[in-house]
């Protein structure tokens, strides 16, 4: 199972993602922002950071690079893929995911160990999970409040597509506490909070984030979640 | 040389907390009578030949899929020569 993690020009979390990938059981392949070839992977994470500065908009840069016109096409016939704050940002900006984030409502950039609610939990990325399981992981953002027209909330609500919930404290202003949704088939998933920051005792609040990685290994490798 | 000035705005119904934080500036420092505060973007755009309607109609894209996202945000493109 080759998971690839996209490092962009201002990538912080592609080391830790590829660490969350190998202590899942996969084997990480580091993919470069202006290589256009996947190199073979499996499926691909895209870390948190700030890619390109966060010039312009968050991820808005970071769409046009030449690995994104590939991922975008794959992903459209099916290549699982993650994004993790910057990366959840990238994938709103390409419009793999509806939506936007934007500036946090309190302007003041947060980093805390987060509890969240898992809600759903048949798609690639969080097949580990029970439904409505409570995890901690850690969040850090400036611009993390994730916004759509009511429409689209009804439409991700309604149709179950809400991967994760905030709980205790909204830390963004997010509308209706949503901290990661997902497409209708539940391969593509997109993530504020980090769980590649919680998958070892040591350095992490909990290892309720290696989940995530173990999740999309498991899809390839037949076992059941 | 013509130039295009392109201004991007949060549309009305997103939160602009930036606008209201320099809002809540205006009210310290002695301000008043300030209803709202929207804080936007501004791009100038310089042409290197005339502003030929391709020209123009490129730029339109850009402000779109670029300079933009229209998920959140407006704008407006004029010609200023």
């Amino acid at each position: 199972m080759k998971i690839g993690v996209v490092t962009f020009p201002g990538s912080l979390d592609d080391r830790d993602a590829a660490r969350a990938v190998r202590l899942a059981g996969g084997d990480p392949v580091s993919l470069w922002h202006g290589d256009d070839d996947l190199r073979g992977v499996d499926a691909v994470v895209l870390p948190g950071g700030f890619s390109y500065g966060d010039y312009l908009r968050c991820g808005a840069i970071a769409r046009f690079a030449p690995v994104m016109t590939t991922i975008i096409q794959r992903a459209g016939e099916g290549l699982p893929v993650l994004g993790i704050c910057n990366g959840f940002q990238i994938l709103c900006e390409s419009h793999l995911l509806p939506g936007a984030l934007t500036r946090n409502d309190h302007l003041h950039f947060v980093c805390r160990d987060q509890r969240l609610r898992m809600e759903r939990t048949d798609t690639a990325w969080t097949k580990a999970y029970a439904e409505g399981e409570e995890i901690v992981i850690p969040l850090k953002n400036g611009e993390g409040g994730y916004v759509a027209d009511d429409a689209t909330l009804d439409r991700l609500e309604g149709d179950g597509l809400v991967v994760a919930r905030y709980l205790e404290v909204n830390p963004n202003g997010s509308l209706r506490d949503i901290a990661g949704i997902s497409n209708p088939a539940g391969t593509i998933v997109g993530l504020m909070p980090h769980p590649e920051h919680a998958v070892e005792s040591l350095t992490g609040p909990s290892t309720d984030g290696l989940g995530f990685f173990v999740s999309a290994v498991r899809s390839f490798t037949g076992a059941n979640a | 040389m013509p130039r295009v000035v392109v201004d991007v705005m949060l549309k009305p119904e997103i939160l602009d907390p930036q606008g209201r934080a320099v809002m809540g500036a205006f009210t310290r420092l002695g301000v008043h009578g300030v209803a709202d505060v929207r804080q936007g973007k501004r791009f100038e755009i310089t042409l290197d030949g005339d502003a030929t309607d391709e020209a123009i109609a490129d730029l339109h894209r850009m402000a779109e899929e670029l300079l933009s996202n229209p998920v959140i945000e407006s704008y407006d493109l004029r010609v200023e020569e």
